[in-house]
């Protein structure tokens, strides 16, 4: 038993053309032994980021308060909000202090950056339990389902997908991975994020 | 072995805790209560390593009681929740930690709703609609799926826990003899039989 694969859960993200997606499943539990169906890994940072924490659930809100504090700290102190880049490092940098004794998370980071002429481009990256960062142009997955989650966002993704057709894309990736796996699963939400609105949807998956 | 379980209904959360404080294989008291009254409106019910169990209950006791008498208002369910959470999170990264698992069944006198929260040793925390821990929790989670009624009057309620009680008698080889059983609402806490 591996205390990354105890409490079960993945998280996957996306890039669209101008929006990008991230989407998780919602289950909770004790290695076999399902506790909750309600809860949730991807959270809120900025209104042009989102991130998720799959991993040790105790480390999920660990963690989640300790970004939370520090980019608080980073706002008040830069004036201004964080961008994603900078969050993934930020990320990156938190976990790599823990680096011999880890919080047992693997984070997935979604989000809108700003780019020199006032656009937005999209940006997804994923870290490992240290904090080593991988910055891909297309998805990144990481949890119990992942290696599920590779081979079928490698069949779906396609570049410049808008909006709804991401959804789409990352709902039937997460939905059809979750399913081949006992430790994923129990209902899904997804996220897309566009310059204007965030577009969030639970999905109903198999309660087995 | 030691068995918890707790459901919410419409207005209530019920706790239970088996009643047992064994050592190894030898019961030694058979009418322990396992379920702590945190506030006036807040129960917790805590199983695990013994000795770390009711050490690390007074604790959570005494500090959210130190809350009460400092702030005049006692600490909400979900706030107390997420500040036991990090006592053990804080607790599991420790020279010793802590072996506690917890149902922490409370009724928000703000939101006008109860709440129930399932924490587990590692810091774990989750709000839920019904809870189990120990050996029980294989046996009582798959009946609290089947008959469980989050609208549910009281009686539905111990209704219910009485199902998962007697499966539990007659199904596990290591099942608890009885259990204390505490129900929190609107008017506070208060004790029943089953």
């Amino acid at each position: 038993m591996s205390i990354m694969q105890l409490n079960g859960g993945s998280v996957v993200a996306m890039v669209g053309k101008d929006c990008v997606g991230i989407a998780t499943d919602m289950r909770l539990g004790n290695q076999a032994l399902g506790i909750s169906s309600e809860f949730q890994r991807v959270f809120p940072l900025t209104d042009r980021i989102y991130y998720g924490l799959p991993g040790l659930a105790t480390d999920v809100a660990t963690l989640r308060e300790r970004f939370r504090y520090r980019v608080n700290m980073y706002t008040i102190k830069e004036e201004r909000e964080i961008e994603p880049e900078t969050f993934a490092h930020l990320v990156s940098s938190t976990l790599y202090e823990h680096r011999f004794g880890p919080y047992f998370v693997e984070p997935v980071i979604a989000g809108l950056s700003k780019t020199p002429s006032g656009g937005l481009k999209p940006f997804i990256a994923a870290t490992d339990l240290i904090g080593c960062l991988n910055f891909a142009k297309d998805f990144v997955v990481a949890g119990t389902a992942s290696e599920k989650l590779f081979g079928v966002a490698e069949g779906l993704w396609e570049p410049d997908l808008e909006p709804e057709d991401l959804f789409e894309t990352i709902s039937q990736t997460l939905m059809n991975a979750v399913d081949r796996d006992a430790y994923s699963g129990w209902g899904c939400t997804v996220h897309i994020l566009t310059k204007d609105q965030v577009i969030t949807r639970t999905l109903k998956a198999r309660m087995d | 072995m030691e068995c918890s379980f707790a459901l919410t209904g419409k207005d209530y959360v019920i706790v239970a805790a088996d009643t047992t404080a064994a050592r190894s294989i030898v019961k030694m008291k058979i009418d322990e209560d396992k379920i702590k009254e945190l506030s006036p409106h807040l129960l917790m019910a805590y199983s695990g390593e013994p000795g770390d169990t009711v050490n690390f209950a007074e604790y959570i006791e005494r500090n959210i009681r130190l809350h009460h008498i400092r702030h005049l208002v006692p600490l909400s369910p979900s706030a107390s929740a997420a500040w036991i959470r990090r006592a053990l999170a804080q607790s599991l990264r420790s020279r010793n930690p802590y072996s506690v698992n917890l149902l922490l069944g409370g009724y928000d006198t703000a939101e006008d709703k109860p709440k129930l929260f399932w924490i587990d040793y590692l810091g774990t925390l989750s709000e839920v609609p019904f809870a189990a821990h120990g050996y029980g929790s294989y046996f009582a989670l798959s009946l609290f799926d089947r008959y469980h009624n989050p609208e549910g009057t009281v009686e539905e309620g111990l209704a219910t826990l009485k199902r998962c009680i007697d499966q539990v008698s007659k199904r596990l080889v290591v099942a608890p003899g009885k259990y204390k059983v505490k129900i929190v609402d609107k008017d506070g806490v208060r004790e029943v039989e089953i």
